[in-house]
This record gives C-alpha cells, sequence and structure tokens, in this order.
C-alpha cells in the first residue's frame, strides 16, 4: 500500500519506520531541512524536504496515487489542511489527521478527515479510567468543608465485595447513602451486597476518609491520602 | 454589524479602527498582548487576548453571533481553521480568511470560503502602475466559487492546477 507521510517530528519518523518494516511504499515530506536530512541519512531517499501544505508537493509525492495520506505534524492547522488538500484536489481515499487540542475532532471529521488521531484524548481517556478505581473522588464539600460527598468504586479484590452494609466497619462520620449499579441507583438496605462494579456514594467527615477507603476500596496507596 | 476579527497585525488592527469608529461592534482576538499595540489607546471596541483557533476561546469572545469574521493572522493555514471554525461550528454568516498563497486562496474559495490573497492584490497593483491592465480575476475579496464540503455535502470540484 502507497502512504504519503507529512510531518517528520517524533510520530511521522516512528511511523516512516514502522510503516517500512512491515513492507509498505511510502514517502515522507518534511519542510524542514536539517530534520528531512537526518531521517534521510537513516531510512533513505523516501524522504522529501517540501511542505506537504501545498498542492504542487503532494503531487511530486505521488498523492494521485496514494491509499493514504497522514498528517502528523504538532500544528492541527497544518494537518487540517493537508487532509482537505489530498481529499478534494487529489481524491485520496483514507486521510489521517494526528489533532492535538481535542476539541477540534468533531470540526476536521465534519470537514471530511477519514481518521482523527488525539493523543491529548488518549492521554485523558486513560487517566479517567484509571482514578476512580484506586481512589475517591470527591464530588462535594458540605458545611464549610467539614464533610464531604464522596464517591467509591468497588473494584474486583475490594474488601467490600460480598459483604453487608453491617459487615463494613465505617466510623461513626461516615454514612453510605445509594449505591450506582449498571445505570440503577439503589438505595443501601442492611440486605445489598456490595458488587464489584459499584459506585458507593458516601457522606464522610474529612478526618474519616482514610478509613472509609480501607474498607470499602483497599488499603490506600501512599500518595491517595491527604 | 458585528465583527469578528483574528489576528492583530497591521491588517487586522487598521481593520477593526476603522470598523469601530464608524459605529460598528468590533471584537478583535490576538494571541501576544503586545499586539494589541497596534491599536489606538482610545480604541472603541474590545481587544481580547487569547487564541484564535480554538473553538473555546472564540465561543468565549462571542464570535457566534458576529455578522462578519476576518481570519487575519501571519499564517494561512491558521486562518484557513479558523475560519471553517467560524463558518461551520459558529455558523458565522459571513467569513474571510487572507490566504497569502494563490494556489492555497484557489483552493480554498473553491471550498467555500472568501478570501484575500494579499500576493495577488499586490502583484496586480504594481502591474497597474506600470501600465498594464488590471487583471478581472483580482477584485478584493473572492467570493467562494464552490460550496464547503461539510457534512454530508458532495466534495466540491477543485481547480486543477495547485
Amino acid at each position: 500500500m502507497f502512504v504519503i507521510i507529512v510531518g517528520g517530528g517524533k510520530v511521522g519518523y516512528y511511523l516512516t519506520k514502522e510503516l517500512l518494516a512491515a513492507g509498505h511504499e511510502l514517502v515522507l515530506l518534511e519542510k524542514d531541512g536539517r530534520r528531512a536530512q537526518q531521517i534521510a541519512d537513516e531510512v533513505g531517499s523516501i524522504v522529501l524536504q517540501r511542505d506537504g501544505c501545498e498542492g504542487k508537493h503532494l503531487a511530486e509525492a505521488g498523492a494521485n496515487r496514494a491509499a493514504i495520506v497522514a498528517a502528523v505534524t504538532g500544528d492541527d492547522e497544518d494537518n487540517l489542511v493537508v487532509c482537505q488538500v489530498a481529499k478534494h484536489h487529489f481524491a485520496v481515499p483514507r486521510t489521517i489527521a494526528r489533532v492535538n487540542n481535542p476539541r477540534n475532532e468533531a470540526l476536521f471529521r465534519h470537514l471530511g478527515v477519514d481518521e482523527i488521531i488525539s493523543p491529548t484524548r488518549m492521554a485523558l481517556a486513560a487517566i479517567e479510567q484509571d482514578i476512580p478505581v484506586h481512589e475517591l473522588l470527591h464530588l462535594a464539600q458540605l458545611e464549610g468543608g467539614n464533610l464531604e460527598v464522596l464517591e467509591a468504586q468497588i473494584a474486583e479484590g475490594s474488601p467490600a465485595v460480598g459483604r453487608r452494609p453491617g459487615d463494613i466497619s465505617l466510623p461513626d462520620g461516615c454514612s453510605v447513602i445509594v449505591i450506582i449499579r449498571g445505570e440503577q441507583v439503589q438505595t443501601i438496605r442492611p440486605d445489598t451486597i456490595f458488587q464489584a462494579g459499584d459506585k458507593v456514594l458516601a457522606i464522610s467527615r474529612t478526618d474519616c476518609e482514610v478509613q472509609l477507603h480501607r474498607e470499602l476500596i483497599g488499603e490506600p496507596a501512599a500518595e491517595a491520602v491527604g | 454589524m458585528r465583527a469578528f476579527i483574528v489576528g492583530c497585525g497591521r491588517v487586522g488592527a487598521g481593520l477593526a479602527e476603522r470598523l469601530a469608529r464608524a459605529g460598528h461592534d468590533v471584537t478583535i482576538v490576538d494571541i501576544t498582548a503586545e499586539s494589541f499595540g497596534r491599536l489606538e489607546p482610545d480604541f472603541p471596541g474590545r481587544a481580547l487576548r487569547g487564541d484564535g483557533t480554538d473553538e473555546d476561546v472564540l465561543r468565549r469572545a462571542g464570535a457566534e453571533g458576529a455578522d462578519v469574521f476576518f481570519a487575519l493572522t501571519e499564517g494561512d493555514n491558521r486562518n484557513i481553521l479558523t475560519a471553517q471554525l467560524a463558518a461551520e461550528s459558529l455558523s458565522v454568516p459571513r467569513v474571510v480568511a487572507k490566504i497569502n498563497d494563490p494556489v492555497r486562496a484557489e483552493a480554498y474559495a473553491a471550498l467555500g470560503i472568501a478570501t484575500l490573497c494579499r500576493t495577488l492584490l499586490l502583484v496586480d497593483a504594481l502591474a497597474v502602475y506600470s501600465g498594464l491592465p488590471s487583471d478581472p480575476s483580482v477584485g478584493g475579496v473572492s467570493l467562494p466559487t464552490g460550496h464547503h464540503p461539510g457534512g454530508d455535502h458532495e466534495p466540491a470540484a477543485v481547480p486543477a492546477e495547485a
């Protein structure tokens, strides 16, 4: 498959090496002369020192017969222009843009870019997925900051799994309110049994938070305390 | 009229002054505060610092309700991005992008963006000064020659030479 890559930064460089190793035919466009030479010294004459935003340079690279154009520079505006020129001028079947500002994703799709790679969004998703599993989420403060509304996610292996509210020794300053199981809200009754995947909403005095963490989620990691 | 300008260079600042002093409601955005030194101290509009290619910044600055939007930064591609944001995401009815590369200007006019190409304007003015006839295709802002290919529209035809 013939691929044109625009942008010889870290992403473009490693992408080039991986695709070459997988046996694809490709051309890399990099406008900075030194960077282009540096990569050419390593991978050979498939590097053109050109600005891929310009139609004539894409033509020179063979955009007419490219199956894919991937624009992976560090600038969203350049990546958009490369993909639009590739799509509308050279009818490239598949255009891929790296998008750094997540708010640009919808616009780029709307403007006809086929595939969006968003490093920011990927890191964000990984972080957001990670935090609730290991931490108490602080949802709100009450009574001038002495009380907090917290969300605890019960994970596989949490000490609360399989136990009833009465089996858990919560400190006096704590009260569990409801469970969110799937998308359903359930009130907590004496015969409720905690399951992995439950989200438990609780109100706690700030000084009881560590014990709540210990009972519902497990021993807090050092950095999770305080 | 509510006018929104991105880029407070010489062109952006000059246009902001003209429109604001003619009584229009003008907002101008630039990524560096120093650029606003090009405005008169008693500039009768709003000057806001922010990244004019960021949709959130444009919304907070009130670009959504603008009647006309000018993308006048020093970067052709930045102007292309912000102009398309204004037209597609913020539904501004009239959008002009300054695109100094004549080839790109023509291509984006075909994609439905009104463009202004300084290169062509200067070339034509100097050719006329030298005694040549003016090129009729260079008439200030070039109105779109095609439709914007957003959403489900068919891609517009683009001139063969790019």
